[in-house]
């Protein structure tokens, strides 16, 4: 008994520093790159530019799964209790979304595309049965990327 | 083959409509990947394993969506949409549908 309570006393104070570190690795990582990737526009219009007939369209895409950490999920079983904004798991959906795009951007420079249309996301929780706990998430951002026709003539 | 989630395709006209195509794929990961994933979850960040396996069955839905356009001679597939939903315990079902044309 008193070793299951020190177990996840153990646990709960290594997820709450190891899980906080991680997370704000990622957000400065994602704050970095969103600054890189800002010349191409992501958008969800799926109304066509003027000019538009001198673009290629390829579809591009990007997903992620993250997970949060155990001191999180303890929390967020608290806010169930009580009620309110569970703001553990909003970061988790925001950290996904956001580095989803990333990705699907990063896709689509190395494409040489200066716009995506239509971009649309599907989220799903994926955690392997955990009963109710959400745990994981996965987010897919895909859209259409526009790449100038002399662009690909130069390749 | 051109896919893309546009309705039109600026320059191109459709000269034939063939209604809707869908490709699918359910997988699994392996258990050495399950465990790995379940102390990543204690800790956080990313499951790389759960992006790879998603990544890869997304792959696999296209190239059916692909080969069932290509069987009733499509040469592209317009407004395209993904759908993910999880059927069983570690297991998630990737669907891809759109609608074949013919461009001109």
């Amino acid at each position: 008994m008193i070793f299951q309570i020190l177990l996840i006393l153990v646990l709960l104070i290594l997820g709450y520093f190891v899980g906080s570190h991680l997370e704000k690795k990622h957000y400065q990582s994602i704050i970095k790159r969103e600054e890189m990737l800002r010349d191409i526009p992501a958008v969800a219009s799926k109304i066509l530019p003027p000019g538009s007939e001198n673009f290629n369209q390829v579809l591009v895409m990007g997903n992620v799964t993250i997970s949060v950490d155990y001191f999180k999920r303890f929390l967020a079983a608290l806010h169930n209790f009580f009620g309110g904004r569970v703001t553990s798991y909003e970061s988790l959906l925001d950290r996904a979304r956001r580095e989803a795009i990333l990705r699907m951007k990063e896709e689509a420079a190395v494409l040489k595309a200066t716009l995506v249309l239509n971009i649309k996301y599907e989220t799903a929780s994926i955690y392997k049965g955990g009963g109710k706990a959400i745990g994981s998430v996965e987010v897919l951002a895909y859209g259409t990327a526009m790449i100038p026709k002399a662009s690909i003539d130069a390749v | 083959m051109l896919i893309s989630n546009l309705e039109v395709i600026p320059d191109r006209k459709v000269t034939k409509h063939l209604g809707l195509v869908q490709g699918s794929s359910v997988r699994s990961k392996h258990v050495g990947r399950d465990i790995m994933a379940s102390v990543k979850n204690l800790f956080g960040g990313e499951l790389v394993g759960y992006t790879e396996l998603l990544s890869e069955s997304r792959e696999e839905a296209m190239d059916r969506l692909k080969q069932q356009a290509e069987s009733i001679g499509a040469n592209a597939i317009l407004n395209v949409r993904f759908s993910t939903s999880s059927v069983a315990q570690g297991a998630a079902e990737i669907y891809v549908y759109g609608t074949a044309v013919i461009l001109e």
